[in-house]
């Protein structure tokens, strides 16, 4: 009988061992005999139609297998939400590097060159790059009036505040577009054969969605496509949808020359042509008393959707949701929008629209309070929520949360008060400016409102003849450490060693819907799926008498061993049921919004060196409560990295635009942080425990991109006095404020001396 | 018209074993290692020597296995990371690796075991900054590289550059 707590303890990682020898399978070091590689021909314009496709000379095109829109056997979409991304351009593009046509050949290296030889021309259409160009409708590019969504949040009267304000503050707030940057690019491989059907390996998030798009683009029934996931070497969202693309694109190869096709983008393809954090712009207008209480508000939440609407509509909704913080408002209306632009489709990328309005509400609590004359501290604690009270949504916070508390403890750890007087002295010496600053925030875990009761989630737990147990999701493993905490709980409720339990390889063929691993949903929602599969197992062991209430690892052996012998394959299911008391209205955007929130107060500390204006961050403290903490190791990894990449999202990671297309796409002009450029990261945990998720665990993948970047912004600030409103934020932008602030203060002073 | 080159032989020694290939001369050595020798380990993330993630020791130097011309290895010791665990046994680093979770997807890992194994060879007991610089050519997005630091830390205090692997 194993005594000792496996859940709350640092097991190794599951799959770890292959990781560190390099044995680990990612899809390119997969190859299958007789195999072609794919390519793809893309657009060079943002918008217009097709007119001539010509096959260059020089090029033995015999040897090619090319597709094209025309060669689709079922529908051409990519099948999502509103299905209206073409897997390739059929007579029209919609934004550069758009698919156009597919290639193959069995030599890869003959494809670059042959890519280059197809010529296409155009008659280009107007086209439309950023929200305000969308907004202003001078062409129309989608829908109606370039809008993929909209929604409005109503809480009270805040019509009637404004007459009641001591203060109305107010801020426009703008986030840029980041590429997730997983060091291993997208990739799979697509075999068909008329009696197996399609078969899709890949590296990618949620093999179902995969097979719902491969179903419809194909038209081939459910039981004639497997996708199944290799090692996925990074992840964050961007392989969440767009591996379908790609899926889809490999698909058509294979099924045209019955041939197994492989598909691997090089960095710079992956960089240009797929998904992106939104670009969002946000606008608070804030009711505020003398003591900096918020009495209501408006704010609009408006993201660059890109051209096509994927997952935009989400992306929205969850930035909507989080919009307002993690502070009471008496009233508030939240006018949220999606809007088309001629770029590459933005989609998931860890946060889901919270970072983007996270940054904005905690840089404006800041504007609130310089205007009101109270520090950041006090301004945050007056407002916070508080258990009893409702959010903006009108969700009760039933969970027992003590913000105050935890915003004490974060000053605490960073001895914030202290340094902030002590910066204020030493920085009239010194041309390196330090500052210290903070985000309070909160992550909601699951899919939003309603999602998680239409997923219904199926999770799936074997009982083998030899005592080991697996587990049997399509939750997948990307680094966050699926396969390693689902264990964890199916040993812990099995009571059974860590050692006995393990994990199906994520493959349809083999394992339920899960749900897509996305939202922070994988160990609260499927977690607490796999305790109840497990303990059906031991309830169908002592039903049929065959273990006791207390067992060794042996007898539950001999019992599934019995169990298997007279009944066969021994697996318990169990499925997703909504808590009763878990209401939402999807007209109204009210009601219970998440089933749990996790809740944090981040704190930075930086630098900003006048000579070279660039900001370096010296110390930062994470303090989060997200639950029980199932592996201590797996928990603090998710944060740190997560808080990292929130650090490039403020300060180093900049999409440069021209006409829709990323001109910076590679590694050596996109700049992410490495090894030197990053601080000691200090992370801590508050457990508070949560009723939905297995074992008291809440969310914890996405928390940690939320509150890097205003924590540094507004650390920025407390530095040089200078409010910045956007991110990234980079040397030259903080350069160009500070002479523009100069020559104000030129301009100010020269009326003065003259009189 | 250019004429095309001819496939060269070239030996080199590969985690202690004497391989020949027949390879064109401006073949990337990381093209050789996966295609050829079916070393699958290095990993591609970038192409152009700024990731990492291809890092193997080319005589004791660390080198991106995408910008090698294998023509340039000719006669080379070349250790990858299939070389450094002998049979069931961790490397003291692969071990710290797994103890401290200083890998998350694991694409970078075995680049970053390289570099690592580099450092400590270098430099047997490295300071944390020392730790930092000497990683900061291998990129990692999942880590945020706190758990690699503290797994390079580990790996040196249990003797990590001992078996110094360069068989």
């Amino acid at each position: 009988m194993n005594t000792t707590s496996i859940v709350g303890s640092s097991v190794p990682r599951k799959e770890g061992r292959d990781k560190v020898t390099g044995r680990a399978q990612y899809i390119d070091d997969m190859s299958l005999p007789g195999m072609l590689y794919g390519a793809t021909v893309r657009s060079s314009i943002p918008r217009g139609k097709i007119k001539k496709i010509t096959f260059g000379a020089g090029i033995a095109w015999d040897e090619f297998v090319i597709v094209s829109a025309k060669n689709i056997p079922g529908t051409n979409c990519i099948a999502l939400i509103l299905d209206d991304q073409p897997c390739l351009a059929d007579g029209a593009v919609n934004h550069p590097e758009e698919p156009i046509l597919l290639l193959a050949h069995p030599n890869r290296h003959a494809l670059p060159k042959a890519v280059d030889a197809v010529a296409i021309e155009y008659d280009p259409l107007p086209a439309l790059f950023t929200i305000e160009e969308s907004e202003r409708q001078a062409e129309i590019i989608w829908g109606k009036d370039n809008t993929f969504k909209r929604y409005l949040v109503e809480k009270g009267d805040v019509d009637s505040v404004w007459s009641k304000a001591d203060y109305i503050v107010e801020g426009e707030y703008t986030t840029g577009a980041q590429e997730q940057l997983y060091i291993e690019n997208n990739g799979v491989i697509a075999s068909f054969g008329a009696a197996k059907g399609l078969t899709l390996w890949g590296s990618l998030q949620c093999p179902y969605y995969v097979h719902k798009a491969l179903m419809k683009l194909c038209a081939l029934p459910e039981d004639k496509v497997r996708v199944v996931q290799m090692e996925t070497g990074g992840a964050f969202g961007g392989k969440e949808e767009y591996p379908s693309m790609i899926a889809g694109h490999a698909a058509l190869l294979a099924m045209k020359s019955g041939k197994p096709v492989k598909i691997v983008y090089d960095r710079m393809e992956d960089m240009t042509a797929t998904t992106k954090r939104h670009p969002s712009r946000t606008r608070h207008r804030t009711a505020v008393n003398r003591e900096g209480r918020i009495l209501g508000g408006e704010i609009e939440f408006v993201v660059d959707g890109g051209a096509y609407a994927t997952l935009s509509s989400v992306v929205l909704s969850r930035g909507t949701i989080h919009a307002g913080g993690p502070y009471y408002w008496p009233s508030v209306r939240i006018r949220a929008r999606a809007m088309a632009t001629n770029a590459p489709p933005h989609g998931a990328f860890r946060g889901f629209g919270a970072p983007q309005c996270l940054f904005a509400m905690e840089r404006h609590m800041d504007r609130i309070a310089a205007t009101v004359g109270i520090s950041p501290v006090e301004v945050r604690r007056r407002n916070f929520l508080k258990t009893g009270q409702t959010t903006t949504t009108e969700q009760v916070i039933r969970e027992p949360i003590d913000l105050d508390q935890l915003l004490e403890r974060a000053l605490a750890l960073t001895d914030y008060r202290a340094k902030r007087e002590r910066f204020v002295e030493e920085n009239k010496l010194t041309t390196r400016k330090k500052g210290i600053g903070i985000a309070s925030f909160l992550h909601g875990a699951g899919f939003t409102g309603s999602g998680e009761r239409y997923l219904a989630s199926v999770v799936g737990v074997e009982a083998c003849a030899d005592g080991r147990v697996r587990v049997l999701v399509s939750s997948t493993e990307f680094g966050q450490g699926t396969k390693t905490v689902l264990c964890q709980i199916a040993a812990e409720t099995l009571r059974l060693p860590y050692e006995d339990a393990e994990i199906a390889q994520a493959d349809t063929e083999e394992v339920p819907n899960s749900g897509p691993t996305v939202a922070s949903r994988t160990v609260m929602v499927v977690g607490k799926l796999v305790q109840s599969a497990a303990r059906g197992i031991q309830q169908t062991l002592n039903a049929a008498g065959l273990l006791s209430e207390v067992y060794s690892r042996d007898e539950f052996r001999q019992a599934c061993a019995k169990h298997i012998a007279e009944h066969g394959e021994f697996k318990s299911w169990s499925r997703y049921e909504a808590p009763p008391d878990i209401f939402w209205d999807d007209e109204k955007y009210r009601g219970e919004a998440y089933a749990a929130y996790a809740w944090a107060v981040y704190v930075a500390e930086v630098t900003v060196d006048l000579t070279s204006y660039s900001v370096s961050v010296d110390d930062f403290v994470a303090l989060q409560e997200v639950g029980r903490v199932l592996n201590p190791v797996l928990a603090r990894g998710q944060i740190t990295g997560g808080v990292a990449q929130g650090i490039g999202f403020a300060l180093y990671e900049k999409v440069v635009w021209r006409d829709g297309r990323m001109l910076n796409g590679q590694m050596t002009n996109y700049i992410m942080p490495t090894s030197a450029d990053l601080p000691a990261i200090r992370v801590y945990f508050e457990e508070l425990g949560n009723v939905h998720g297995a074992y008291g665990a809440k969310g914890i993948g996405e928390l940690p991109m939320d509150g890097p970047a205003p924590a540094i912004v507004n650390a920025v600030e407390d530095a040089l006095h200078l409010a910045f409103d956007s991110v990234p934020l980079l040397p030259e932008d903080i350069f160009e404020a500070m002479q523009a602030g100069s020559k104000s203060e030129d301009e100010l002073r020269t009326p003065q001396e003259v009189r | 018209m250019s004429t095309r080159p001819e496939r060269c032989e070239i030996s080199l020694t590969v985690n202690g074993e004497v391989r020949a290939v027949r390879a064109y001369p401006m073949e990337r050595l990381l093209d050789v290692l996966r295609h050829q020798l079916g070393l699958t380990g290095a990993k591609e993330g970038c192409g152009e020597g700024e990731c990492g993630s291809c890092s193997v020791l080319m005589d004791g130097l660390l080198v991106n296995s995408c910008l090698v011309p294998v023509l340039q290895a000719q006669g080379a010791t070349i250790v990858t990371i299939e070389g450094l665990a002998s049979d069931s046994r961790l490397h003291t680093l692969q071990q710290a690796f797994l103890n401290c979770g200083g890998a998350q997807c694991g694409i970078c890992t075995p680049g970053i075991i390289m570099a690592a194994s580099h450092l400590l060879n270098k430099k047997p007991s490295p300071t944390l900054g020392e730790i930092r610089d000497g990683l900061s050519g291998n990129l990692c997005r999942c880590t945020g590289y706190a758990q690699i630091c503290e797994a390079v830390a580990e790996a040196a205090v249990r003797g990590g550059a001992v078996q110094g692997n360069m068989r």
